[in-house]
């Protein structure tokens, strides 16, 4: 590339660091020794694609191997878009600045819906196709992977393959394989038919749908023999056998997570009904102590970054948490490295370290409710109980804490006025055990209660799958029901109120449910000018309705429609571990407002136990 | 103890704002393990000062940074320590002891060498005679603008020295707290002064060095600091 006409452009574009590479512990390699150019994207902007752990780990997993070179892309800003489409400048990797059709893979990792029509524009300013059926062999091979892979099928016709699943299993398989078709000259077609035999890998175009009258799914079916009924998740069994990245790429530019991350656990056992990431990361697989610890000696040294955070879902049932914070605290602490916590129940433990490690006069208190009455938090599968939350926050308000979060979810199913107006009840409540528990005297003014809503969204694979959404109108309704009960309440001068936008949501819930004739309608919304859609000053609801009017395709049939238990879901051809009966279980349960306990408790017999580790067979060597 | 570092600021690192480059080398000393030094408080930070930012898009040979270190392995060793952790385009060139009473750069910056010359595509033929006979005049008036007002002033006296060299135009403008002129400025009132449309970027820019005034003489900043084995 030419890189005189290059830095011209980038003089002239916001950050242009972001569109540099040569970060520390970034690899650069020899073209002419490695056999295979991969390129690693997450399709949003640098300072969010720089904070994901998950291709940090895919980074360094690729380039231990001597024949593989992995790079690295993300979406550039919409500034630098438009001056590489005016120069005619392709999309190049960060390391070396080779086009990014020039690789023989280009893997996307897909986090949230909302960057759909990004991965579009990966594609184009690439100069690949857009759909994976207009492809030649001049292409690099696309594939997707990440939490969306879970329901592919909006996105299916842009991709050769997916992953589904951990990349520590099955990427080498896949790359040897890529290797060896490309020796004996076999093309595309060769690699994916025998790609799609690797467990894990799901080629969309060997599959064929069709649809009943109703507009539901009659059936999936293999169209080609190497491709398999169902497609399994694969995941590592055993995480203490898990590589992990020492040196992890440090940034140049103050990214939105800028510190070392340290994973110390998969999966959740507490089976939350809405929460997708506590069914499909299942079973919980504990990392060992021991090498936390080293790892995070590792990670600070190569890298010299001056925060450590944890990273993992429910980090409170983590065995070894008391230890490892503790000798975080201990060896990193003195040598003045923040430690930062995730989201940890807040117990006597907690507080105890929260005050060793940050101010506690500025910083705040996060509860995750998630609902406002105790009989919604039953049905949700929330374990967390009023009385947590109250004991919680006076134990909070005692050590000096007088900021509090609350997180709640609007738009639940069964959710009825009062459990709404539950949640400014509860909000109240807060406020209320800080005025009786501290004293006028050591008050430093009122107490800041904060609550904020989202609306709900069913996720595949989940109890909550089959659940129905609501308009755009219901779901401001519901926030106002909870913005006029905040003011009423007797606190209401310490409470303060904020919901998440009701059109993002919907969109987010078709894209999230859709089925294959939703790719129509992203395609459609991209040609429109629809980009980074999750960013509030880009999104163009507007535009997407259009698209929607465009290619016919009706939000309600994916959003309002009640599905039936029978019905077949557009990502039942997944086997991702826990089963559709388990699913139907709890989806029952939840109507009958029952609680579930955790895995620790009693095996819900979810699926996942065949995987034969984790959490399934704790204290059963 | 007080070290000076020396460093240079080239290729893509020009695309690097001077923030970014400050937790940057926040970063290599933590890596490299130097001895640094930090402030008290609640929020300790290392105490390292530069002396001069750097704008982005510009290249330098001639950075400096104060560090205030525990202890000094000699210049040699630190300079090696260094730049077995930097990234390319960023390159430590000399590490130097500072006397206890020596100054902060920041304080006794008064002027910085540049070289400038069109970028590709850019530029007039003939550039060099018109920019010499434009510094030639006794006085170039500009229009400063300030947060608070917008006033005319004479930039030429801050125009120490101008020469044509091989590879471009060689200039000595002042820098620091008290009295600066940004090339950009003066190029651009080069370009004005010929009814020619200014165009950021035009022209490339290159720090040469950085000077500070030690009875009336404008010394390099690394000549107040001593290399130590």
């Amino acid at each position: 590339m030419e890189l005189e006409k290059l830095e011209e452009i980038l003089l002239g574009v916001q950050k242009p660091g972001r569109y540099i590479g040569g970060e520390p512990n970034s690899v650069v390699k020899d073209p002419d020794t490695v056999d295979i150019r991969f390129c690693m994207c997450f399709p949003d902007v640098y300072e969010i694609g720089m904070s994901h752990l998950g291709i940090q780990i895919l980074y360094d997993l690729f380039n231990r191997r001597e024949d593989t070179w992995c790079e690295r892309v993300y979406s550039p800003w919409m500034d630098m878009d438009a001056a590489m489409r005016r120069e005619g400048i392709p999309l190049y990797t960060l390391e070396s600045r080779t086009p990014v059709k020039e690789m023989d893979f280009l893997g996307i990792t897909i986090q949230y819906e909302m960057c759909y029509t990004n991965i579009l524009q990966i594609l184009e300013l690439s100069g690949i196709p857009l759909k994976a059926c207009e492809r030649d062999e001049d292409c690099p091979i696309v594939i997707g992977g990440g939490p969306c892979s879970y329901n592919p099928e909006p996105m299916a016709e842009f991709f050769d393959l997916f992953y589904i699943g951990e990349g520590e299993t099955q990427y080498d398989a896949l790359l040897d394989l890529y290797k060896e078709v490309k020796k004996a000259g076999g093309g595309r077609h060769a690699f994916l038919e025998r790609a799609a035999a690797i467990p894990g890998i799901y080629v969309p175009s060997f599959y064929d749908v069709e649809y009943n009258e109703d507009g539901t799914i009659r059936s999936m079916t293999p169209n080609n023999p190497h491709a398999p009924e169902r497609v399994k998740r694969v995941l590592v069994s055993d995480m203490t056998t898990a590589l992990y990245p020492e040196k992890p790429l440090v940034p140049f530019l103050k990214v939105t997570q800028d510190r070392v991350v340290l994973e110390i656990q998969r999966g959740c056992t507490r089976g939350c009904r809405f929460c997708q990431a506590g069914m499909v990361y299942r079973p919980l697989r504990e990392r060992s102590l021991e090498d936390l610890k080293e790892y995070a000696k590792k990670l600070l040294e190569s890298t010299g970054q001056d925060e450590i955070s944890l990273s993992s879902l429910s980090s409170s049932d983590y065995s070894h948490l008391k230890e490892l914070v503790t000798f975080l605290i201990e060896e990193f602490g003195e040598k003045d490295v923040n430690i930062s916590l995730p989201s940890l129940r807040i117990d006597a433990f907690s507080l105890d370290v929260m005050s060793r490690v940050q101010d506690v006069k500025k910083s705040s208190l996060t509860f995750a409710p998630e609902a406002g009455s105790q009989r919604m938090r039953n049905v949700i599968n929330k374990g967390l109980t009023e009385e947590d939350i109250l004991s919680g926050a006076a134990e909070a308000f005692k050590g000096g804490w007088s900021k509090v979060k609350l997180y709640f979810m609007l738009g639940l199913p069964t959710e009825t006025e009062e459990d709404i107006k539950g949640i400014a009840a509860l909000a109240n409540e807060v406020a209320k055990v800080y005025y009786d528990t501290v004293p006028k005297e050591d008050r430093q003014g009122r107490v800041q209660v904060n609550s904020s809503t989202s609306f709900f969204i069913p996720k595949p694979f989940t109890p909550f799958q089959w659940a129905s959404m609501f308009t755009r109108e219901e779901y401001l309704e519901k926030a106002h029901t909870v913005n006029d009960a905040m003011k009423a309440q007797l606190n209401h001068k310490s409470l303060k109120y904020n919901w998440h936008d009701a059109d993002v949501s919907v969109l987010e819930g078709v894209l999230a449910r859709g089925d294959r004739r939703v790719g129509a309608v992203i395609l459609d919304a991209y040609k429109r000018g629809c980009l980074f859609d999750s960013w509030s000053e880009c999104f163009d609801n507007e535009k997407w309705m259009e698209a929607f009017k465009a290619r016919g395709v009706e939000i309600g049939f994916y959003n309002l429609r009640k599905r039936s238990l029978d019905e077949i879901l557009p990502w039942d051809f997944i086997d991702a571990g826990v089963t559709k009966e388990f699913l139907k279980r709890e989806w029952e349960r939840a109507e009958k407002e029952l609680v579930t306990p955790n895995c620790r408790v009693q095996c819900q017999g979810c699926g996942a136990r065949k995987y034969g580790g984790g959490v399934c067979f704790e204290g059963q060597d | 103890m007080k070290v000076r570092i020396k460093f240079r600021k080239t290729g893509m690192m020009k695309f690097i704002g001077h923030l970014d480059v400050m937790r940057f080398f926040q970063k290599v000393n933590r890596r490299s393990g130097i001895p640094i030094a930090y402030s008290g408080g609640f929020s300790p930070h290392q105490l390292l000062s530069f002396a001069s930012p750097l704008g982005l898009g510009l290249t330098s040979e001639g950075e400096y940074l104060d560090m205030e270190v525990e202890s000094f392995e000699g210049s040699a060793a630190m300079k090696d320590r260094l730049n077995a952790c930097m990234a390319e385009g960023l390159e430590v060139v000399s590490c130097r002891l500072l006397p206890d009473n020596a100054k902060p750069a920041m304080a006794v910056l008064a002027a910085a060498d540049y070289l400038v010359f069109p970028r590709k595509g850019h530029g007039f033929p003939g550039w060099e005679e018109a920019l010499s006979s434009f510094l030639g005049k006794p006085s170039v008036m500009v229009v400063k603008k300030t947060k608070k007002s917008e006033r005319e002033t004479d930039i030429r006296p801050l125009v120490y020295d101008f020469q044509r060299r091989e590879d471009g135009m060689f200039l000595k403008l002042a820098c620091g707290s008290v009295e600066n002129l940004k090339p950009e400025l003066l190029l651009e009132a080069f370009y004005r002064s010929l009814g020619k449309e200014w165009e950021p970027f035009a022209f490339r820019i290159h720090r040469l060095e950085l000077y500070a005034r030690k009875d009336d003489e404008l010394l390099p900043l690394d000549s107040f600091g001593e290399e130590r084995p």
